[in-house]
Parts: C-alpha cells; structure tokens; sequence
C-alpha cells in the first residue's frame, strides 16, 4: 500500500511539474504579437452571436464589432488569426456551429490563394488557442507542415522548451491566465500611415486557385446550409495583397453557382468613404481604427437591411457585456492615443 | 527512424509493452519482426541487402560447422585406421573444403560492403589519377543506396562466420534466430559490434518484466537521450558554425572546435550506444558495453581500449590477430630479423600489421582521404608513442613524477589533445583543409580571437554555452563516480525520494533543455553514417 501511494505521489508530482513547465514556457502573446492570443477569446465570450467574422487580418484588422454593437446593435465575434488558412477557417467554423448559431458566417476569401500548410508559427497562433475537439485535430492534421508533429500541438512542452532562454515577466504573470488583447476578435490599431505606392500585383504563373481550398471553401459552404446558416463571401478593401482580377472572377462564379453572396469590398471604397492617407496604419495592408469604423458601418447597415440582423441592444444581459468591451476599447483608444502623442508609435515604453 | 524521433520513441513504447505481453517463447521471433519493421520504415530496399548477408552467412556458418562437427565425429572413430601423415591430409583436405566456403562467403559480404561504400570513392580516386594525366573524361558515378547500418552488421556477421570458422562456437541452428542477431534493432544502426556467444546468451532467452531490469534500462535510455540531446546537438551548432567558415574560424577557434567537436562525438556515440543498450536491457538483454569513460585514458592504446571497444576487438581479433600470425608475416619476420638484427626486425612485421589494421579502421568509418588518413594517423601517434617508451624510461628514472596526480593529469590532457587533433580530419572538407587548419592553431592563434561575441556568433547563446557547460560537468561527474561501480545502483541505493529527483531531474533537464524539435534541425547520430 504504501509503494503504491508512493507510485502515485510520484506520479502526480512529476506530471504537476510537466504541466507547470509547460505553461511557464508556452508563449502567451500578451505584447508584441497579440495575434496569437486572440482565438481562445472567443471561448471566454457567454453570448450567442448573429454574425460571425471567420477569417484572416483582412477581417480581425478590417471590422469593430464594438462599433458594429453600438451602431446597429448587432451581436457579433471576430474569429480571426494571422495568415488564418482555409481549412482552419472552415474547422473553426465548424466547431462554431457546433457552439452556437450564428444567422451569418462572414468569410474572407484571400487565404484561397493558400492550397498548402503554409508556416508553422502562424498554425500555431490559430490552433493552440481553440479547445480539444475533432475539429481542432483536424485542423491540426490539415495544417501541419512537414517539419511539424501532432504530439507537439498535444504536448506543447515538446514544441515551446526551447523559450527557456527567452522567458521574461509575461511569462510568469500569465501562465495561469491571459488578459484580452482583442475587442470581440478586433485588434485594434489608432496609428496612421498613408498608402503610397503600392505595388501592382505580379504576374502569376497560374491564377487558378488550389483544389485544396476549393475542396474547404466546399465544405464550409455545405457546412453552413446544413446548419441553416447565410454564408457570405468577403473581400477586404485593403491595397495589399494584391487581388488579382483572375480571383476575384473565380470568387464571383463560385458564389454565382453555389448562391453565395459575395462582396468585393475593393470595388466599393468610394461608398466607403475610405481615405488611404488616413484610414491605414501600415501602408495600405490594414485598415486603423478610422477606417474598420468606415467599413464597419457599411457592414453593419448591410447585415441589417439585406440579412436581417436584429438589434439586441435591449437585451440587458447583452448591454451587461458589451459595456465591459466598450470601457475597454475606449481605454485602449486612450492608450494608443496618448503613446501616440507621447512616444509617436502606439506602443507605450514597456512595449517596446 | 532516428533514435530522437517521435516515431521511434513510439515504436519502442509499442514493441515494449508487446514483448512482454506476448507468450515468453514468441518473444525472440517478435524481436526478430519488430527488427525488420525498424529496418523497413528506415527504407524497405535495405531489406534485401541484409537479408542477403544474414541468408549467405547463416548457410556458409552451417555448413561449415556441420562439416567440422561430422568430420570430427568421423575422425575420432576412424583416426586409428590412418597414419600421421595420412591423418594430417585428410585434415588438410576437410579444411581445405571448410576454407573455401569460408571465403566465398566472407568475400561475397564484404564485396557487397564494399561495392555499397566504397564505389564513387574509388571512381573518384580514378578520376583524379587520370586527371593527372591529362584525361578529363572520367568515369561516371554510380547511384547506389547504401544500406543503414551496413558497416555493423556485416562486421557483426562476418565475425560469427570466421568464430564458426575457427571453431569457436557451432553454428547457430535457426535461420531466424540468427537473423535476430544480425538485424536486432536497437544496436543495428550503430552498433554495439556484438559478439554472438555474448549476445545470443540473453538475445533468445525468455524474459520476464522484472521492474528493477526494465528501471535500470530506462535510466540508461534517459540518460543517453540527456547526453545527445542536450550536450551534443547544442554543442552541434558550435562545430558546424566553425567548420563551415574556416576564414573566419581559425588558430584558437580551429582549436575550440576540435574541443567541440570531441565533446560532441563523445555525447552523441555513448550517448546512442547508452540508448541502444538502455533499450535492451529493458527486454532483459544484455549488450555489450562500447565505452570505458575513454577520455579519462592516458595514452592513446589505452584510449582505443576505451573506446568503441567492440570495433577495436573486432580488428584486433579479426584482422591483426590472423595477419600477425599469416605464414607471410612470419616469413617476413624471419626476414627482417636477419637484415635488421632482431630488435629492430621484429618490428617490422607487427607494424606492418597495425598499419593494415589502422588503414582498415579509419576506411571502414567512411569512404573519403580524410578518415584513411585518420586511421593511419592513430598509427603513427601509437608507433611513436611505442617507440618512446625508452625515452619515457629514462625520463621516470631521473624525474619522479609517475603516480602523481599532477603527472596522470597531464597523460589524460595530452590524450585528449590527441585524439581531438586527429578528430579534426572528420570535420573538415578535405585533408589539405584539415592540416591547413591544424597548422592555423600554432600560426594564427591569438588573444584577440578569446572574446564572447564570436562564439555567440556561432550561432548558440550565452545560455546554450551554459548549458553545455553544465552538462559536460555532470558527464564528468558521473564519469568519476562510475569508476567505483555503476551508477546507477549506487542510485538504486539511495532513498526513494532523492533517486524520484535525480531521474525526474534528469527527465526535466532532458525535456527542456534538449536541442530538438522546430528550430533545431533532426541531428543523425554520427555513427549511424558509418
């Protein structure tokens, strides 16, 4: 009895310190890269959304679903991460229609240019933050690169010892839990840096998207008919990267055949009242707060007035949740606005 | 399937737990298919090859031995019916037939060696010879695969077939149980050279789990994993860094990479052969040790005593041995003695035969100038070294320092000098590099090269360096303990509490500070190139 309580003791003891090591060395994305922080949020939202946003920057960095809320009323979750592939689009979808039900999917359509696991650093900004389910083993299986290994996504230990010689505060500070770095999916940028020539986009070989992200793009439309779901097709109004004509005409017959509705974004900037010397932060790649408000209230009136997306702001619950995401997305407009005058970048010191 | 993969630490879960499910008596025979499982994943082509060298040694062994076994039976009944002359031909004869066989099959494996390894290097010396006469057309290269491990098991087997041959032991019955012992997993990639009366001793035996076996094996297995992964494939960075920018990095660094580097082939050798072993000891088979803490050795014989010892027995007795003793050496022996006097004659063939061994030894570890010159390199040093022994003498009868830990100090630090100079041949390109970079220590060497930044410019940090550091003072640590006994019983004694951390200890060290995974690039254990 007593070699087995030992045995057991023993046990508890080493895996306690393997969990512990494993949460001390995960990175936590708390600075500097807060992308990959941002698709564990969405668990910590109670509410059920109208709308989800399921995509790349071009939608996390594009949209304010605060300004959506206090505008339109209008309920809704940023499912977004960098360089964010088809396939964990649409498993992120899935597991999100397993989870609530959504009126709209809105999807943006640049990572159909991606027919293969792009980078390993950007998987794990969009996979390490969803919970255990099948869909988040098939997004790992459809993502993985070739020097990439599925244990290393169950046994984060295995893929993160290395940042023993990198570890700072953060790391303790947060190794138990993670402040928000987003406003319901939005990251938020206060910043301006005009757009100013902006490159063409080259001529490709091939303009033919993948079979793999047709075969995604697919499954996510039959995915959201079954449940009973509008999917919507996007295109960000940002400069770059480039959007060929080839794919957007793709995009169009797609949607056409398949009785999507699909939005250019890129063709509507006039009605956007976009003005790239001041509605970009970077050059033209992604919209600053200005402008995802611009192009937020173009959005919010569409999901309104042709996809019938109520106002819930007389919900109180709802109010209760979205007053705490507004007093924090006014204080970071604070913040970025006075290290902006301060130190001329939105970073305050300690960031930097 | 390299050893500090995912993959193969899956595959030893699976076939461990197996083993020791399975009836005792399937044990062997699943061993054997697990072997040629290991052997399939890595490429299924190099199943032919070593099916060849098992099917054509387990037959030539057999028949030998049943040959030797019916004769003597037939000639202990019969020997009176002949006369001594009559006796001795028909002695003669018998192993006549018996060497025939013998050399058929020892020549057909070591063709397929040679053939396999040694082609483009001997096209491409024929090319460089017809260069130097004016002829740019040479001959083409060959695609071959070379078979993982091949060096091992043909050496493995071909020592069986000459131990068969010279009556050591009989034939092994059982063609699977023979291919078993030439394809057994754990040590098929880089060795152990196992000898088949020691390994087959436990190889077939049935095994129980016995906790303390399995503990044991496990504690071995950790602790090479610690050995590679911290130690060598972090020092790793450091070594190639060095070699791949000889401009940069010569004089001092030239010589704190051959340091590197002897450090890194320490690590990475025993540090496989402690998981090859780890490994079988947890089936409750016992293989060979290959090390005796070598760098701790004070002349180079003695070093190469310590160090892959089943390779250095195995030329030894396998190659110096029976030139020594040929009907050539003797009569160059008798030879010399009469041209050169006896003292200097006797030399002659015992040289003659250490250069052969040592040509042999450095070729066999790869097929380039470099490990030749290696090999015969070690034969100059042990040659010197042998015929200083008067100078050395005269030296202990005038200075009394022999004893002294000051004096078995310096022995060690010049043995490891040593061996990490001629190490230097396995680093760099070619053999002119290497001397030139050898020749850089003594020339260009200087203070100004002793600062941080350009090590921290070879690619590992301030705290990799740390930690290679630290791991080399727990090597050493553990080194000197073992010379009292083993180690790991001394643990075994301890209290259960402080052996759960030093092993946890060890886990964890391993676990996070083992150069492995993304950004580290998967580092083949050097020995499995040979």
């Amino acid at each position: 009895m007593k070699k087995f309580i030992a045995i057991i003791l023993s046990l508890v003891i080493a895996l306690t310190g393997i969990f512990l090591a494993s949460k001390l060395l995960e990175p936590k994305y708390m600075s500097g890269i807060l992308e990959g922080a941002m698709i564990q949020e969405y668990y910590d939202d109670p509410t059920d959304h109208n709308v989800v946003f399921i995509g790349d920057c071009e939608l996390y960095e594009n949209i304010s679903p605060v300004y959506l809320w206090e505008n339109y009323g209008i309920n809704s979750y940023i499912r977004g991460s960098a360089q964010q592939l088809i396939w964990q689009s649409y498993y992120l979808a899935e597991e999100t229609v397993k989870m609530e039900h959504p009126d709209v999917i809105v999807f943006n359509v640049l990572s159909m240019k991606y027919n293969e696991p792009q980078n390993e650093a950007y998987n794990r900004m969009t996979l390490d933050g969803m919970k255990w389910s099948s869909s988040k083993v098939n997004s790992i299986n459809a993502s993985m690169t070739d020097e990439e290994n599925f244990i290393e996504y169950v046994f984060p230990i295995l893929r993160y010892h290395s940042r023993w010689s990198d570890l700072s505060a953060d790391d303790f500070k947060y190794m138990f839990h993670r402040d928000k770095v987003s406003f319901n999916g939005y990251y938020m940028r206060v910043d301006v840096k005009a757009a100013e020539d902006v490159p063409e986009g080259r001529p490709l070989a091939d303009y033919q998207f993948g079979d793999n992200s047709y075969y995604y793009l697919d499954k996510l439309t039959k995915l959201c008919k079954d449940n009973d779901v509008k999917l919507v097709l996007v295109k960000a109004p940002t400069l770059y990267p480039y959007w060929y004509d080839e794919w957007d005409q793709q995009i169009k017959d797609y949607a056409s055949a398949n009785g999507l509705d699909y939005i250019n974004f890129l063709e509507l900037q006039d009605e956007l009242g976009l003005d790239w010397s001041q509605d970009t932060y970077d050059g033209g790649l992604h919209l600053n707060l200005a402008g995802a408000e611009k192009l937020s209230d173009y959005v919010g009136n569409m999901l309104t007035t042709e996809y019938g997306i109520p106002d819930r702001r007389d919900e109180s619950a709802l109010n209760e949740y979205w007053d705490k995401v507004i007093e924090r997305y006014n204080a970071e407009i604070d913040r970025q606005t006075t290290n902006l005058k301060l130190y001329g970048t939105v970073h305050g010191p300690e960031e930097q | 399937m390299l050893f500090t993969s995912y993959g193969f630490i899956g595959f030893l879960l699976a076939v461990f737990v197996l083993y020791y499910l399975i009836p005792k008596k399937m044990q062997w025979p699943f061993l054997l298919i697990a072997s040629y499982i290991f052997y399939f994943i890595a490429d299924p082509r190099y199943l032919i090859f070593i099916a060849i060298t098992t099917v054509t040694t387990f037959y030539g062994a057999k028949v030998i031995s049943d040959k030797k076994v019916a004769f003597d039976g037939w000639f202990k009944e019969h020997k009176k019916e002949y006369e001594k002359e009559e006796r001795k031909a028909l002695k003669a004869k018998e192993h006549s037939v018996e060497k025939k066989i013998f050399l058929a099959c020892l020549l057909f494996n070591l063709g397929i060696l040679a053939v396999t390894k040694y082609t483009n290097f001997t096209i491409a010396n024929i090319n460089s010879l017809l260069a130097a006469f004016g002829r740019a057309d040479g001959i083409s290269f060959v695609d071959l695969i070379i078979p993982m491990g091949i060096s091992f098991y043909t050496f493995q087997s071909m020592g069986y077939l000459i131990d068969v041959y010279n009556g050591k032991h009989e034939a092994q019955d059982n063609l699977f149980k023979f291919a078993l012992f030439v394809s057994f997993f754990p040590q098929l990639v880089q060795g152990p050279i196992s000898r088949y009366h020691d390994l087959s001793q436990t190889l077939y035996a049935e095994h129980s789990f016995n906790w303390k076996t399995v503990s044991f094996g496990l504690e071995r297995i950790l602790w090479g994993f610690f050995k590679k992964l911290v130690i060598a494939d972090r020092i790793l960075v450091a070594v190639q860094a060095i070699i791949a920018d000889t401009d940069t990095y010569n004089g001092f660094y030239a010589f704190a990479g051959a340091m590197f580097y002897a450090l890194e082939l320490y690590a990475d050798f025993t540090g496989g052969i402690d998981i090859t072993i780890g490994v079988a000891e947890t089936m409750g088979i016992k293989v060979t040790e290959n090390f005796i803490r070598p760098y701790f050795s004070k002349n180079i014989k003695e070093y190469w005593n310590r160090w892959h010892i089943t390779m250095g027995t195995w030329f030894t007795d396998y190659i110096f041995y029976p030139i020594s003793a040929s009907q050539f050496m003797m009569k160059l022996s008798k030879k010399s003695r009469a041209r050169l006097g006896n003292n200097l004659g006797k030399r002659v063939p015992v040289y003659l035969s250490s250069f052969i061994v040592w040509f042999t030894t450095g070729i066999w570890h790869g097929a380039s100038w470099n490990f030749i010159v290696w090999g015969l390199g070690n034969f100059v040093v042990i040659m010197i070294s042998q015929e200083l022994e008067p100078f050395y003498r005269w030296f202990h009868s005038k200075v009394h320092v022999q004893g002294t830990f000051g004096w078995r100090l310096f022995q060690v630090v010049r043995t490891v000098l040593i061996m990490s100079s001629l190490r230097m041949f396995d680093c760099y390109r070619d053999v002119p590099l290497t001397f030139k970079m050898f020749g850089s220590i003594f020339s260009q060497s200087s203070l100004s090269q002793l600062n941080a930044e350009a090590f921290i410019g070879m690619g590992l940090t301030g705290f990799d360096y740390l930690v290679v550091f630290i791991g080399m003072l727990i090597l050493v640590t553990v080194s000197l303990i073992q010379r009292s006994g083993c180690v790991r019983e001394k643990i075994y004694g301890l209290a259960a509490p402080v052996r759960f951390i030093i092993w946890y200890g060890l886990f964890m060290a391993t676990l996070v500070f083992g150069a492995y995974g993304i950004g580290y690039s998967a580092s083949q254990f050097i020995y499995n190139q040979f």
